[in-house]
């Protein structure tokens, strides 16, 4: 390691971390020799990218198979407006080989699945997951296991985030806790709170996000103590900061008493993303957006449920009544019997629940779904309705 | 009275409070009480039979009540008692 040479430029670059006494030249050294694999550019990998490009890990690798969008902006500070629409692979490497030549960025523009997984993570020797869905954080935490690799991680939901350092080689040779230890298995999915009702205080990733490259840091230049064994949670909201314990789980199906798994599995299946479809509903009655524009504008008498929260109805609305999925039966009064009855919300799918529901229980049989939802709407319609 | 903390993905249950405050003195009487209160997190933490849901980890303080006495894990005045869900990201 004691090879490993710095120009001028470099020692110049990197003078703050050198002239720490307990970091130095030789925790430099380490972040130089350091492959670290970000799984995900999106808000949490943007504060991660960012700072270890300009801390001087020596190689880089970048997972992500997304484009920029305009709806990212607002959290995921290594874009501009000018990347929009550019894959965030090839903009996030332009943006950190401007902020230091002097280190490798390699790109995978891919999803991260269990065909390529292990692949990828063993180029590396840190992994940092800053993917947003429980099924890559499951297939991330598995393959690190498999593979021996380190995973910093770090999770974000509206103003409340988590961090931990798992499957950390440590001084006695073992490895520490890993992500099934503190989670075995996953919420199923009808008790995780869906995409429509998530969102994320655009701080936050950057808050979590910083925290993982700090961990990534130590990680690789064995600076202070890691999150190893500890969760590290934090509210936003109320600011209120908690560490706590986490063990190793017998129960652990890759590193518990009685090991089960040996390989990667089917995350979706495993998270039981199959079981909810919009197949489910395909014996759902749908009208598409061009035949509900013109019964608008037929003049014909209709009714327009939007099942949306009041939140999104602020974002856009088609001047529909709000009756919020959840309580879509107590609504059922004021639904028409005698006209067409179309029901929207953002894509289709909880409309579609919704009209299944009321069929039911109070058994309508003049409820229409708008396929494609609000978004169609403003795809095919009317541009100035906002796409969220 | 031990406090407990509502994590945010499950204040839509408790009409956005982020915590609740019980007499109990075990998890399992302060858990009893928070989905009497909040009948609408019960199937969110308690399974048809009644136990805590393996997705779902409790702590006492910073310790897992896996590693002290699980749902009889006795709880004092002042104790802070934390729900901790899993969660994935906020991307989507």
């Amino acid at each position: 390691m004691s090879e490993t040479a710095f120009s001028r430029a470099e020692l110049e670059r990197y003078s703050r971390h050198l002239i720490i006494p307990e970091f130095n030249i030789e925790g430099q050294r380490k972040l130089k020799n350091g492959k670290v694999l970000v799984i995900g550019s999106g808000g949490l990998g943007a504060p991660l990218l960012l700072y270890l490009t300009a801390a001087g890990v020596g190689t880089i690798g970048i997972v992500d198979f997304d484009v920029v969008d305009d709806s990212n902006l607002q959290r995921q500070v290594l874009f501009s407006v000018d990347d929009v629409g550019t894959p965030k692979v090839e903009a996030a490497a332009k943006r950190l080989r401007a902020l230091n030549p002097h280190i490798t960025i390699n790109t995978y523009n891919t999803k991260f699945t269990s065909d390529n997984a292990l692949e990828l993570i063993n180029e590396y020797d840190v992994i940092a997951d800053g993917t947003d869905n429980f099924p890559t954080r499951y297939l991330v935490n598995d393959a690190c296991v498999l593979c021996g690799k380190t995973n910093v991680y770090a999770s974000i939901y509206r103003f409340e985030g988590q961090a931990s350092v798992f499957n950390e080689l440590l001084p006695d040779g073992t490895r520490g806790p890993n992500y099934r230890d503190l989670f075995p298995s996953p919420p199923p999915p009808g008790l995780v709170p869906s995409c429509a009702e998530g969102g994320v205080i655009g701080v936050l990733p950057g808050i979590l996000g910083s925290l993982q490259a700090n961990e990534v840091i130590k990680v690789i230049t064995g600076v202070g103590t890691t999150l190893s064994g500890r969760l590290f949670l934090f509210d936003a909201a109320t600011f209120e900061t908690r560490t706590l314990k986490v063990h190793k789980n017998l129960q652990n199906p890759l590193t518990g008493a009685q090991p089960t798994q040996t390989g990667l599995i089917n995350y979706e299946e495993f998270c039981g993303l199959k079981v909810t479809t919009r197949a489910d509903y395909s014996d759902v009655k749908e009208i598409n957006v061009v035949e509900l524009q013109k019964l608008i504008e037929s003049g014909e008498p209709y009714q327009l449920i939007d099942v949306r929260e009041p939140y999104e109805f602020a974002i856009a609305n088609l001047n529909g009544e709000l009756a919020p999925l959840n309580t879509v039966s107590e609504y059922a009064s004021r639904i028409r019997r005698d006209v067409k009855v179309i029901v929207h919300c953002r894509s289709g799918v909880r409309s579609a629940k919704a009209i299944r529901a009321l069929e039911q229980e109070f058994g309508f049989d003049n409820l229409y779904n708008l396929k494609g939802g609000i978004l169609a709407w403003a795809d095919e319609i009317d541009q100035a309705v906002a796409k969220y | 009275m031990a406090k407990l903390i509502i994590p945010t993905p499950l204040r839509k249950f408790t009409g956005d409070s982020a915590h609740f405050e019980s007499e109990g003195d075990t998890v399992q009487a302060l858990i009893d009480a928070l989905v009497t209160t909040h009948s609408g997190l019960k199937p969110h933490l308690l399974d048809e039979d009644g136990r805590l849901r393996s997705f779902v980890r409790i702590y006492v303080g910073d310790e897992d009540i896996n590693a002290l006495q699980g749902d009889q894990t006795p709880v004092a005045q002042n104790t802070v008692v934390s729900i901790i869900p899993a969660i994935a990201g906020g991307s989507n």
